[in-house]
């Protein structure tokens, strides 16, 4: 039975730069790196390898303790040239020199009709040995999913709405037997449903109306409809006790070519986006890949902010910095430190805002397209105004209660109020929109962390 | 204003760490920023961009919003000074009466206020914070132009800093600030407040059958001896006063800024259409207090019950308290659904405590204090009750 979702909250934030549909010709960077802050929930990772050794796509890095069956594995065959650590030796990246031609780890090859077949332990210890399991992500906490749980359902969001995001009916081009494939391993885990959730919006993609085996689902309404977390709440919202997996469109094209083909294959469509991108597009790389080439002579202005992700959830890294391992997209958009002058007050129709507040006069705008910069429009302050978090968060929560119970340490309101429910992208827009300048998705995963600890 | 951005650079070293006044940085930090909008950027995580919007902004809004009420608040300290004393007066010339007494007034509340704010800012090192801002007008604007500075000052003292920085500052006080100070004077100073004190008579005797009454004062006086308000508002002894239409231009004495219903109604047009000021908390009070004048219609034991509900809109201080106080979102009802409850309730309240109890001709402002006592539990129950439908939700 599938099903219809019209979400009449939420706010899109039209952005200069949108990708469009063209593969841009690029050179591969030379070097990719494996961060183990990109898998939430990693304490203390323990390596394989060392400085020097050689990894096939597909060889292991490094493991977590507890879990040490499940690998996370090399994106590129190369050389490990660098394992970067921080504070405590902690691990901050591991640096592969890729080889030209990629070499694959040969893992088992199936056909379509065995996968069919094939036990569901067959299927787990494969996707833990390969790496590819790191698709698989649970809720709640938005962590790195246990093999050993049943699901009650799994959920996919077949779009996104975040600025400038990428199209994932292109991402996924000629990948419809993959997604196919990894659609069918996804239900030998659930014992109910795989939902597909789509956007209402636009056409249907030929690779999501055509796909056995899933409950596709149309999702209208502004961001974060596409957001997976919302779509949950709607179709079938998760208690205290509940377990969901959910993926991105990307990774289950990824699973299905691993028993396809046999192999970990992390190449992807990239999209490169932002306003001081020359021609946006998609680049054609690996999971990891050093940002420089792939922007190379492509980028306008000195002082930029390269993020990897979207300009709500990804991360700032510099030109030299590394795609993260879940990224689909590179925003490029102006540092913004300067100071303004009256710059609180005066009129103006060029702020990007969700509110009304004296002088913002962008909502007379349209559909404009901004051009933003990262400065933060003002200073952190106490929250004081009330009701707009709630316009912007198209669930049955109250994100002020939620945040005040996570500063407060209240694990039962933290519960009662939702939290299993959230991850960071839900509430990243409430962050955007904030006057007070709260940073609301570390709150949240403080909140988590108490709540998975405790 | 390059030049400005140098000045403050030239002496940005002396409130660094290590320089000589680097416990005043907040000050100085708080100085620069009403110039310009800092120069900060976003972190590496949470969001890389962030909304136009920020509290200053938010807070100038209000600010504005009160902008009709405090120049047509000057003008009718001004004018209600002139037809008291017989004289004939330009337009010009009562503005410039209510400018001469209210200007100090807003001067004292501001400059105590901040003073506070700035030391409280030293003492804690934190940034100066605008909440002030608007509790610096608001404050004047709720006072007879009579007040004594002192009492200004003395109130401005008390409500900063027992109404607000025992509590952490803005965003954490409980009570509304600017009502703090209104009602320390009324029960402290309670003969420069009430009674006859709404008009500014300077050092000239007022005409002959002169009354400062307000119609709170008739209602007050029905309620309690019987006497009937509407013809008591109908002799009052300059004609046409206390009619309706008269009222609602605010054409009356009264506190400076809160006589005019509809300077408060263009105050509420900006607020609602910029979304600063609630419109559901504005509404359910106009609603509240209709619903408690309608009853008291059908009680309708004396004369200011009788009154039409309608009336108690455009008397007294309550069309100023719905738009610019009760809508204080610090402390006010935070929840939605706790808005409607928190306005209705003040409605309700203001019109009980005005006919039922003369001894406070005010209803408003002890309406809303008491209100924002309140608000937190109606949230709780607002909250209790999403908690409740979210569990039965899951069990399903």
């Amino acid at each position: 039975m599938s099903r219809t979702i019209k979400l009449k909250k939420g706010f899109d934030i039209n952005l200069v730069g949108k990708p469009k549909k063209q593969v841009l010709k690029t050179n591969q960077p030379e070097t990719f790196a494996i961060k183990p802050s990109d898998f939430v929930g990693l304490s203390r990772p323990k390596l394989i390898v060392k400085e020097g050794d050689n990894v096939k796509a597909g060889s292991p890095l490094f493991f977590e303790r507890g879990i040490e069956d499940i690998l996370f594995t090399a994106p590129v065959s190369g050389e490990i040239v660098e394992i970067r650590r921080g504070e405590k030796r902690r691990v901050l990246e591991v640096k592969i020199l890729a080889d030209k031609e990629i070499e694959f780890e040969k893992f088992d090859k199936y056909s379509i009709s065995d996968i069919s077949s094939m036990s569901k332990e067959a299927a787990i210890s494969q996707l833990k040995k390969s790496g590819a399991w790191t698709n698989f992500i649970r809720r709640p906490f938005g962590i790195i999913a246990n093999p050993e749980e049943s699901p009650k359902a799994v959920f996919i969001s077949g779009f996104d709405t975040h600025p400038l995001a990428p199209d994932f009916a292109y991402l996924l081009r000629d990948q419809d037997q993959n997604f196919q494939a990894g659609i069918d391993i996804l239900n030998k885990f659930t014992p109910g449903t795989v939902h597909l959730n789509i956007n209402g919006n636009g056409e249907i993609p030929q690779i999501f109306s055509q796909v056995n085996g899933v409950q596709l689902n149309k999702v209208y309404g502004s961001h974060p409809a596409g957001n997976v977390g919302v779509q949950i709440h709607h179709l079938a919202p998760i208690a205290k006790g509940d377990v969901v997996w959910t993926l991105s469109p990307v990774g289950v094209a990824q699973v299905g070519k691993l028993f396809l083909e046999g192999v970990y294959d992390t190449s992807k469509l990239v999209a490169v986006t932002g306003s001081q991108i020359k021609k946006t597009g998609y680049v054609r790389t690996y999971a990891g890949a050093c940002l420089n080439k792939l922007l190379e002579a492509n980028v306008e202005g000195d002082d930029n902010r390269f993020i990897s992700g979207n300009v709500l959830t990804g991360e700032g890294v510099r030109l030299e910095g590394y795609l993260g391992y879940y990224h689909n997209q590179i925003s490029v958009i102006p540092e913004g430190k300067q100071e303004e002058f009256l710059g609180w007050i005066l009129p103006t129709t060029s702020k990007l805002s969700f509110h009304k507040a004296f002088g913002l006069f962008s909502f007379l705008n349209g559909k404009k397209e901004y051009k933003v910069d990262t400065n933060t429009h003002g200073e952190y302050r106490n929250f004081v105004v009330t009701g707009s978090f709630e316009n912007v968060l198209p669930m049955d929560i109250l994100p002020t209660y939620l945040f005040k119970a996570i500063m407060a340490g209240d694990y039962d309101d933290m519960e009662a109020l939702g939290i299993y429910e959230l991850i960071e992208e839900d509430v990243a827009l409430c962050e955007f929109i904030d006057v007070s300048k709260n940073p609301l998705q570390e709150i949240l995963r403080e909140g988590i962390d108490l709540i998975k600890e405790g | 204003m390059k030049f400005l951005q140098r000045k403050f650079d030239q002496i940005k070293p002396l409130f660094e760490k290590g320089g000589k006044y680097e416990k005043f940085y907040p000050i100085y930090e708080g100085h620069r920023t009403i110039f310009f909008a800092p120069d900060m950027t976003t972190d590496r995580k949470g969001t890389q961009i962030k909304d136009g919007a920020d509290l200053k902004r938010v807070m100038m809004t209000v600010i504005i919003a009160m902008i009709p009420c405090l120049i047509f608040g000057m003008w009718n300290v001004g004018h209600q000074h002139y037809i008291a004393t017989g004289l004939e007066a330009t337009l010009l010339e009562k503005l410039w009466i209510g400018i001469l007494k209210v200007v100090p007034i807003i001067a004292v509340s501001y400059a105590v206020g901040l003073s506070i704010e700035f030391t409280f800012c030293v003492i804690y090192q934190r940034p100066v914070e605008e909440g002030f801002l608007v509790s610096g007008m608001l404050i004047p604007l709720i006072m007879p132009a009579t007040i004594p500075l002192w009492q200004v000052a003395l109130a401005t003292v008390f409500a900063v800093i027992i109404g607000k920085e025992v509590f952490g500052g803005t965003g954490m006080n409980i009570l509304n600030v600017a009502l703090t100070a209104r009602v320390f004077l009324y029960f402290a100073y309670p003969t420069d407040i009430s009674g006859d004190v709404w008009t500014y008579l300077g050092d000239k005797t007022p005409v002959d059958g002169f009354s400062g009454a307000t119609i709170l004062a008739y209602g007050a006086e029905a309620a309690s001896n019987g006497t009937n308000m509407m013809q008591l508002a109908s002799s009052h002894w300059y004609a046409g006063m206390f009619d309706f239409w008269n009222m609602f231009i605010g054409i009356i004495p009264g506190s400076i800024g809160e006589t005019s219903t509809l300077m408060c109604l263009l105050g509420a047009i900006v607020l609602i259409a910029t979304g600063v000021g609630s419109w559901k908390i504005i509404l359910s009070v106009i609603l509240g207090t209709l619903f408690m004048g309608a009853i008291f219609n059908l009680a309708g034991t004396n004369s200011f019950m009788q009154m039409p509900p309608h009336y108690h809109l455009v008397i007294g201080g309550l069309a100023f308290g719905a738009v610019y106080m009760a809508t204080d979102p610090v402390s006010a009802s935070h929840t939605e659904l706790g808005k409607w409850i928190y306005g209705f309730l003040i409605g309700v309240i203001t019109v009980l405590i005005r006919v039922i109890n003369p001894a406070y001709p005010e209803g408003i402002m002890l309406a809303i204090l008491f209100m924002n006592v309140f608000a937190p539990l109606i949230d709780f129950y607002v909250v209790e009750a999403n908690k409740k439908r979210r569990l039965k939700r899951a069990t399903v």
